[in-house]
């Protein structure tokens, strides 16, 4: 991953707007940011992010390639749209956002340990083995992440959710051990793998096998 | 007067039978006003009760009519009778409409429907038909100076009305900066690319009209005359000068770029490549011509960056600079780093600005530079320095709060400002010209005695009626269009010289006819004096706003019909009273002032006389009506011509007479005057101010004259100030002057 990186240093030089015009899912609309700072206004996650929308499109545009791709800021991102509706220039902020993301993570610039970045990970993972989400299994991976004690004392502390939610038949223990598939797991597979291969033509990424095993 | 015969018609229709008596108000008007015939009707103002009064006129011989009906902002098309001296007296908005419909009210209701009545029977037999001015001018020729956009655009508009012009250009050739100009910013539909000037069509078509004479290097070496009849020298740099005599002028005289050698900091004057935004048009223009990219000025090596300074000398705090923004920069710079990008999406372009301002449609021209790839940075630039052939350009980034650099630009462009190409400053005294060191040069040269050319506003713009009638200046039948006027783009100078003309047509017609320019276009009286009375006190002369009266050799005032826009001004600043109008003068108000029967000081009924601007306040006193707010019945109110008009004189008779307050209502003055007159309601602060020595001799409370800055739109303020004077009238008690007239 890091090869891509620098692939892609080179490839842009110090032209990170142009970069994410053409690496990024909706970077194209970046240019067209006027700079009114609504969104950065209207973000419920305003206060709390190193950088807002707004900065980090003049970041952008200012060829701030680290700090933006490092940046925890668009990993905060909880898709409210709010500032997507308000945005006089119509950008799709939300989507940006993701894209940005999702761009980081593939240069393997994304910060380590991002919570956001990890739930998603095993999400994905999760769901893609067998085609559905394994909640049991998911809630369990997301817990322990970060280690084994912080696990238990994670589980311990929502012990009567999970309680209540057996009772309700909400959670089978026996998922534990096996787990519940959709009907053609090779054809999604074959549909994911595809879905990648379009992806890589139109961004220019050497195709790498992403292990949907 | 032996053959004036007099007539009152009062009105029943609108519910004026109903809520006053109509018989009393025409024994009102046979005994008190003494009119020879007085006439009640139901409905006067429909085709019988018009009728009732045409064969009046023609049989009976009646010269004067006061009716009594609506106000005289209502029904002026039926009540049109131009052949006799004719006095409304407004019982509809101006009694039934603003009085309470009670039992208790009927009383001062028909009080107030009787003043009124007897005030305009006082008035009548004070006017006269104003018979127009004699010496008028029947030219309608128009003088555009300026060959720009502006002039140019004046000059066809005129000529396509049908009207001769003669056009006078400065320079050896037409077009001015819009045709050294490689495009111009869209104008129309969908606004997202630079578009053809057109400059080359509009100056072939000038050139070619017939009925546009233009004359080249040429200036204008004095004005002289009026509307209708302005004789005009031209001076034509080789060559005799010629004399045209022309109807009406008009100014487009533009603007010159601010210099960018004031502004080293930005590198002004400091490199080749350091350029302001006109620069870049030649630039553009002479590269297209040749089929070439443009070229680094320096060494022509090859533009890959650019960077437009925004604001560049304008928008200045520190008093240095231009304090104004010129409103059209920013969207030249947005057009011109697409000249960049068009012809080679690798430039890089990169506007640094603080505010983009993008009036009209602009907007979507940035939105289509944005598409272009052009970078806009909101940004401060403080530093552009030569480093070789490029420039390093130093600048706060706003939004990331950081000092920011562009190493390498070949190109930095400056956004500097219009300075307005007006003439001489007539406001700057003549001891302080003297010690100048480049001594101004005068445009238009008017022998009028309040100087060389038009008055200047903020920041040496030429003349205009800003807010209300920004064509409109203060010398008649001479209109300011374009930049010279504020600054301004080429699709607003287009506009701007198309109304100009227009009202440029009007004066011109109007001044035929012998009659007054807007505001009270068509108004066929005039200021007349009695010059055997005259004191040359000079006061008329300074203060009318029009620059309407030049002195003779004995300094007595000469009054230039054309030139003046029949304010009053004249009138109300006289103190031996020696000027008035046939049908407005210090005695057609005097008489309504005495004509209010003014009742004791133990009946409780104080009297409070509103001298009201008849182009606001008096309409907004209507309209208070109209909507049923209701106001104090001890009123009585006096349109007015302007503030400016009122004589001192007024005020004495209204106090002697027994009114216990006055007020006046006029426009807004200051720098955002309303005034329609600009300087109507100024100059009337001012005497005002001196009143109150006056009232403190009659041992009077200062209070009993005021005035209060009153809009066309103040229908609900209107009242409550009236409302509240009443009530301080009932405070500091009766007039003690009441029964001594
Ligand atoms: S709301 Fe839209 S235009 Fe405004 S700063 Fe945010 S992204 Fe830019
Ligand atoms: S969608 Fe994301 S970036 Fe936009 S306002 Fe919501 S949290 Fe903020
Ligand atoms: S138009 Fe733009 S560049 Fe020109 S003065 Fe105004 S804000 Fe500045
Ligand atoms: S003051 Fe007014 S009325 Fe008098 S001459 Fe001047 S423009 Fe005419």
């Amino acid at each position: 991953m890091g090869d891509m990186n620098t692939q892609m240093l080179d490839k842009y030089r110090n032209n990170f707007l142009h970069e994410v015009e053409e690496k990024v899912d909706d970077g194209h609309w970046v240019k067209m940011c006027m700079q009114c700072g609504v969104c950065a206004g209207s973000c419920t996650f305003g206060p709390d992010w190193e950088h807002t929308p707004q900065k980090i499109f003049m970041m952008i545009r200012a060829g701030k390639r680290e700090e933006v791709l490092t940046s925890h800021s668009m990993w905060l991102c909880t898709s409210c749209y709010n500032c997507m509706v308000r945005c006089p220039r119509e950008l799709p902020i939300t989507h940006i956002m993701h894209g940005l993301a999702s761009y980081a993570h593939r240069l393997g610039l994304a910060p380590k340990n991002q919570p956001t970045r990890d739930f998603s990970l095993i999400f994905w993972d999760n769901c893609t083995k067998t085609g559905r989400v394994n909640e049991l299994r998911m809630t369990i991976s997301v817990y322990f992440r970060e280690g084994i004690l912080s696990g238990i004392k994670k589980m311990w502390t929502l012990r009567n959710i999970g309680r209540g939610l057996f009772f309700a038949k909400r959670l089978n223990p026996m998922e534990l051990f096996v787990s519940h598939g959709c009907k053609d797991k090779d054809g999604l597979r074959r549909a994911l793998k595809k879905a990648d291969e379009i992806e890589a033509r139109r961004r220019g990424y050497a195709v790498q096998p992403r292990g949907y095993s | 007067m032996a053959d004036m015969k007099t007539a009152a018609y009062i009105c029943k229709g609108c519910g004026i039978g109903e809520r006053v008596d109509t018989a009393q108000m025409a024994k009102v008007a046979t005994k008190e006003g003494k009119m020879h015939l007085v006439r009640e009707h139901d409905f006067l103002c429909s085709a019988a009760g018009v009728q009732t009064i045409s064969d009046d006129i023609e049989k009976e011989g009646v010269t004067h009519a006061v009716i009594a009906a609506c106000s005289r902002r209502a029904k002026t098309e039926a009540f049109n009778f131009t052949n006799i001296a004719l006095s409304r007296a407004n019982i509809r908005e101006g009694v039934i409409w603003a009085q309470p419909d009670t039992e208790e009210a009927r009383e001062t209701t028909q009080e107030m429907a009787d003043d009124y009545l007897r005030m305009g029977c006082g008035e009548l037999k004070k006017m006269k038909l104003p018979a127009g001015v004699a010496e008028t001018g029947h030219t309608k020729r128009l003088l555009v100076v300026g060959g720009g956009v502006s002039g140019l655009t004046a000059a066809l508009e005129a000529s396509r009305t049908g009207y001769q012009v003669v056009l006078v250009e400065k320079s050896a050739k037409l077009g001015g900066w819009s045709a050294e100009m490689y495009k111009r910013m869209p104008f129309r539909e969908p606004y997202a690319e630079p578009q053809d000037t057109g400059m080359a069509e509009l100056i072939k078509e000038v050139s070619d009209d017939p009925n546009i004479k233009v004359i080249t290097n040429a200036v204008i070496g004095r004005t002289d005359g009026a509307p209708g009849r302005f004789k005009v020298d031209i001076n034509v740099e080789s060559g005799p000068s010629v004399s045209e005599e022309v109807g009406a002028i008009i100014q487009a005289t533009g603007f010159t770029t601010y210099d960018i050698g004031k502004l080293p900091e930005l590198g002004g004057g400091k490199s080749p490549n350091v350029i302001d935004q006109a620069g870049l048009e030649r630039m553009a223009s002479e590269a297209a011509a040749k089929g070439l990219a443009m070229r680094r000025p320096s060494d022509g090596g090859e533009i890959k960056c650019v960077v437009f300074v925004q604001c560049a000398g304008q928008r200045d705090e520190t008093g240095k600079h231009l304090s104004y923004c010129s409103g059209f920069c920013c969207g030249a710079s947005i057009k011109q780093a697409m000249y960049f990008k068009d012809a080679n999406p690798g430039v890089d372009t990169a506007v640094i600005y603080d505010d983009l301002r993008v009036p009209g449609n602009g907007e979507d021209f940035y939105r289509s530079a944005q598409s272009k790839g052009v970078t806009f940075t909101k940004g401060k630039v403080t530093a552009v320095e030569a480093k070789g052939e490029v420039c390093e350009v130093k600048f706060r980034d706003l939004i990331l709060d950081e000092d920011a650099t562009i190493a390498a630009a070949d190109l930095v462009v400056l956004a500097t400002g219009q300075v307005p190409n007006s003439g001489v400053n007539i406001d700057i005294p003549a001891e302080e010209v003297e010690k100048m060191e480049v001594k101004p040069i005068s445009i238009l040269n008017l022998t009028y005695r309040q100087g060389k050319d038009m008055p200047q506003l903020a920041h040496g713009f030429t003349d205009s009626h800003f807010i209300c009638f920004p064509y409109e200046t203060r010398r008649t039948g001479i209109y300011s269009a374009g930049p010279v006027r504020r600054p301004m783009d080429m699709a607003q100078a287009t506009e701007d010289a198309t109304g100009a003309t227009l009202k440029a047509i009007q004066a011109m017609e109007n001044a035929a006819l012998g009659r007054a320019a807007h505001p009270r276009s068509g108004d066929l009286s005039y200021p007349i004096v009695q010059l055997d009375g005259c004191t040359q006190c000079k006061r008329c002369t300074v203060e009318c706003p029009f620059g309407a009266i030049d002195e003779d050799e004995k300094t007595y005032p000469v009054f230039n019909e054309s030139r003046c826009r029949r304010c009053g001004t004249c009138m109300g600043a006289c103190p031996v009273r020696v000027i008035s109008f046939e049908n407005y003068s210090c005695d057609t108000v005097g008489a309504q002032i005495k004509a209010v029967d003014v009742p004791d000081e133990f009946s409780e009924k104080p009297r409070i006389l509103v001298l009201a601007c008849e182009n606001d306040a008096y309409p907004a006193i209507d309209m208070a009506g109209m909507q049923k707010n209701c106001y104090s019945a001890f009123v009585r109110v006096i349109p007015v011509r302007c503030l400016g008009s009122v004589n001192a004189i007024w005020i004495t008779d209204a106090l002697s007479a027994g009114f216990d307050g006055i007020m006046m209502l006029g426009c807004k003055h200051g720098d955002d005057y309303q005034c329609h007159f600009v300087k109507g309601s100024e100059l009337a602060s001012v005497r005002m101010s001196k009143i109150d020595d006056t009232l403190k001799q009659l041992s009077l409370e200062t209070e009993r004259v005021i005035s209060h800055e009153v809009a066309i739109t103040d229908m609900g303020r209107v009242p409550q100030l009236i409302n509240d004077y009443a009530a301080k009238i009932n405070e500091i008690g009766m007039s003690p002057l009441k029964g001594f007239a």
